[in-house]
Order: structure tokens, then sequence, then C-alpha cells
């Protein structure tokens, strides 16, 4: 149970690098990018592209892909976001679906369909584990990225609040106009958060072939836990992006102590649930609180009743 | 008086703006010299808000040219115009609510005037105080009340180190000592010579600061001079009252 229970908070690291980069996409440029996981997948490609056709170590490929990502996710905003943007609210959603089946099939066509994982090229690290009192064992490499998680996510935290760019960055998301009336130039401000968004997701995807295997098609999959991971902990906020992925992973985790099929479902009913309590807790406010709506509810049953 | 024979600071020709099939400006003309405050009335639909929007490039004119200190600034976006030196406020106030109020002063004085960090640091706690709102810097701005958040939106423009404040009915709301308080603020902006144009409707508010009035109705300039002239013009009388007084 204990040792599920930190598997879990470990797999939450992930998540939340995940669903860090589309929670900032739609919080600062208020843009859903359904192209999100397959950009995750893309990362992880272009590392192992590194390491088993250039012959980089695994280090070097991280060192290497994360860049070239932020400089994609930069230019995709430039050229295409930026432009989808301007359509109206239904265009950028098109554009994403578009790109997301692009990217697949590009991949596809360029790397093939076969599972690929970056776990050979790390030696013993990809199945290594420290023995806790108990007999509990936690693998290395879980640790390494949730800490690396970790660190990431701090250091984003750091550049949003400390940084004159972040406080840019905030005031953006709150009001793009009244924020361009006070000079910041909001197109800037959104190319540098898609290219740090872009680059999360590259390094997303590197810990999922890391840690399992990916192929050209696992994007949609990674999306729908970003998404569940953003709603869970809730928008706009990283602490609550880390909560949310760690409340997924262990979700998950204990749904697979259940049954090994029941592990994804039970991520999905957290989130639903998750989601459900939110959408009560609204009508409930605009009913004045729980015990309002409560009352009003049974209330409105029982003129129904009587009406029947 | 500034003299008008000098070049204007701000100068509007001939704008026209259009939402779709609905006209809302009429080929304004509108200028102001430099330190010069100048009062801008009229109806409720009259077209002021959307001529301080079109001045500050919150949307392109669909005609007409408007300068800075001679500059054309078509072509150019709000976040450039403010970095020309040209600030605005909002009618309903717009604080970043996530910020706190020295960040939002901060934001602006770093992304509008291009100071460093320290320099933004040292005009922002000067503006706190000016404002009246370093009891509050570190509150987040969403938690402000109204004549904190109006003062706010004056910080967050001054910050950005305007030659030409629009203020958009900054008074609207305020309680008269609260009013008292806002316009003395003005008044001190004014004799330091920047150049400001105000939109009220708060008409005894006004006239305390400006020293020439504009008066607009259906997107047009129904008349523009001194104050007292303006209020007197028969066209302004029609456009309040209906008709004109006998």
């Amino acid at each position: 149970m204990l040792e599920s229970l930190i598997q879990g908070i470990l797999l939450g690291g992930y998540y939340a690098v995940l669903a860090a980069g589309l929670s900032l996409m739609f919080g600062v440029v208020r843009f859903i990018n359904l192209a999100h996981g397959d950009m995750a997948v893309l990362g992880a490609m272009g590392a192992l592209w590194l390491v088993q056709t250039m012959g980089f170590g695994v280090p070097a490929a991280i060192a290497l892909t994360l860049p070239a990502m932020a400089a994609l996710g930069w230019l995709m905003q430039r050229l295409i976001f930026e432009r989808a943007l301007a359509g109206g609210f239904l265009i950028p959603i098109l554009t994403t679906i578009g790109l997301a089946a692009a990217l697949q099939n590009g991949m596809f066509a360029v790397f093939g369909s076969d599972t690929k994982s970056l776990g050979a090229h790390i030696g013993a690290l990809s199945w290594s584990s420290w023995q806790l009192p108990g007999n509990i064992f936690i693998g290395k490499l879980p640790v390494y990225m949730f800490v690396t998680a970790i660190v990431v996510l701090g250091v984003l935290h750091l550049l949003l609040t400390r940084t004159p760019f972040g406080r840019a960055v905030r005031a953006t998301s709150t009001d793009a106009e009244a924020a361009a009336l006070c000079g910041v130039d909001a197109r800037r401000v959104h190319r540098w958060a898609a290219a740090i968004a872009v680059a999360l997701a590259g390094l997303a995807g590197i810990f999922l072939a890391l840690r399992a295997q990916v192929t050209p098609f696992s994007g949609p999959m990674m999306l729908i836990f970003a998404f569940e991971a953003v709603v869970i902990g809730g928008i706009g906020s990283l602490r609550g992006t880390l909560i949310g992925g760690i409340a997924l992973g262990v979700a998950q985790t204990f749904g697979g102590m259940i049954s090994p099929q029941f592990s994804i479902l039970a991520g999905h009913c957290l989130f639903l649930g998750v989601l459900a309590f939110r959408l009560m807790r609204v009508a409930a406010n605009d009913r004045g609180g729980w015990r309002s709506a409560i009352v009003a509810v049974f209330l409105h049953r029982d003129r129904l009743r009587r009406k029947a | 008086m500034a003299s008008m024979t000098a070049e204007p600071m701000l100068e509007a020709r001939g704008i026209g703006k259009s939402f779709g099939a609905l006209k809302v400006l009429h080929d304004v003309d509108l200028r102001v010299m430099p330190g010069e405050a100048l009062g801008v009335v009229g109806p409720n639909g009259a077209g002021k808000t959307t001529l301080f929007g079109a001045m500050a490039g919150a949307f392109p004119i669909s005609s007409g040219t408007i300068r800075l200190a001679g500059q054309n600034l078509s072509g150019s976006n709000a976040a450039e115009r403010c970095r020309m030196g040209l600030a605005r406020t909002h009618q309903v106030p717009r604080p970043f609510t996530g910020l706190t109020v020295f960040e939002n002063i901060h934001v602006a004085a770093v992304a509008g005037a291009g100071l460093s960090i320290t320099e933004a640091t040292t005009r922002a706690t000067g503006i706190l105080e000016r404002t009246g709102l370093t009891a509050y810097a570190n509150r987040p701005a969403g938690a402000l009340g109204l004549l904190d958040r109006k003062r706010l939106e004056v910080a967050r423009a001054l910050a950005t180190g305007p030659r030409v404040v629009l203020l958009d009915e900054i008074g609207g709301g305020l309680t008269e000592a609260e009013l008292d308080e806002l316009i003395a603020l003005i008044q001190g902006l004014q004799a330091e010579g920047l150049t400001i144009i105000w939109i009220e409707h708060i008409l005894h508010a006004l006239l305390r600061v400006v020293t020439r009035l504009a008066c607009m109705a259906e997107g047009r300039i129904l008349a523009e001079g001194d104050p007292r002239d303006v209020i007197a013009h028969a066209d302004v009388q029609r456009a309040y009252l209906g008709s004109s007084p006998e």
C-alpha cells in the first residue's frame, strides 16, 4: 500500500510536467493545444533519434532536444497559432486537431510504427532501485524523474513570480489588452510561453520514453492524461498542476492494485469525480451555498412529487 | 496656457471608425498642445471611449491619422504607442488581479518605460507614494476597492513614463471626497507639464482641471474651445438636453 502510494506520487511528477505545458498555453495564450501529447511524442522521438541514430548519450540528447522543442514551440506560435487565434474560437481547435494528425502520421512515416524506448540506453538505471525499511522498493529512475519535475516546475514558478518576464506573462494572462496598453508586447510573451510549453511537452515525452515505450500514436492518450491532471489540480497554478499530476498518478497506481485493467480507468474516474464536484460547487454557489442548494433540490423534488 | 503655434503633442485628424455597418467615429479632429489639459464630454454613445481606443491603438482605425509629437502612429500597436509615450486609463479599472499592486506598477515601468529592474523598483515606489497606494503595495490588485483601483489605473499609466495620458471617466462612481483626492493628483500631474486628455461626465470635476473642452455626440466633435463657451453652445445643449435653450 505504502509502496503503491510512493510509486503513484513519483508517477505524478511525470504527469505534472506533461500538464504544466498545457496549462501554461491555456492560461497565458488562451489556446488549447490538442497536439500537446503529439508534441511530447515528437520530443521523445527526437531524443531517440539522437541516441539510436546519431550516437549521442541520453543526457546529451535531452540537452539538445529541449532547446529544439522550445524553438519549435516559438515558431509554431509565430507561424500557426497566432493566425489561428485571430480566426475565432473554432479555428484553433481545428488547427491543432490537424496538427496532431499531421504529427502522428509524419512520425509514423519517419520513425515507423514500432514501440521505442530509451530504457535500453540508460543501463542499470532503468531497473535499479533503493530498498527502504519495510521491504519497500523504490525505483531510482522514477525518483530522479520526480526530482527533475520538482526542480523544473520550481524554476518555472520562480520565473513567473520573481522576474519581469514572469510579471509580463501573468499580466498578459489576466488581460492581454490592458497589458499591451502598459507596453507589454503580448505577442512576444505568447511566443515565449509557447516555447516553454512545448519544451515541457518534450521533457514529458522523454520521461515517458525513459520509463516505458512510445509509438507515433501515443500522443492522444498523453493529451488525455495532461487534461486530467490540469482539471484535477486547477488551471493556472503550477502547484495545482503538481497536485493534480500526483493525484492522477496515485489514483492510477491504486487502481492498478485492484486490477491492471483498472489502472487507467481509476484516473478517469478521479477526473470525472473532481469535474462533477467542481460543477456542483458552481451550481451551489449560485444558490447561496451547499446547504441552500441541497434544500432547494429536495424542495423541488417534493413539489414535483406533489404535482404528479 | 500652451502656445497654439507650437507642434501639438497629440493630434488626431479625420479619424473614422466603423464596427461592421455601424460607424462610430466620423472624421474626428482633435489636438492637444504640450502640457495642456483637454476635457472631452458628451452623452453616452458619443464615441468618446472609442476615440481613446483609436488613439491608444486598441484597434485599427478606418480612416485618418494620429500623430504623437509629430510622429505618425499609423502601423504602431498599443504596446509600441505606450512605449512612445501614450498612456491611458480605463473607464472600468482593469487591474492585473493576480499581481500585487506593486507588481502592477512595476510591470508597466519595465515594459512601458523600458526601465531596468532597479530603476523600475525606484519608480514604482515613488508612484505608490504619490498615488497613496503604499499601504496596499503587497496586496493583490484584485482586492482593492473602487477608489484604489482608479488610483492604480493612474499609477500604472504614470509608470510607463508618458508624455500624454488619456483618462477615461476616472471620477465615475467616487464620492465627493474621493473625487477631490483624485483631482488633486491630476492637478499635480498637470502642474508638472504632463499633457492630459480627460473624458468625464462629472463636469464640475473636469472644469477644475481642464483649460479647454471638446464636446462629442454621435461620433462627431460638436464644439471645442473655452469650457464656458462649449457648455453654452447650442448644439451641445441640444445633445445633452434634447433641445437648445430659449
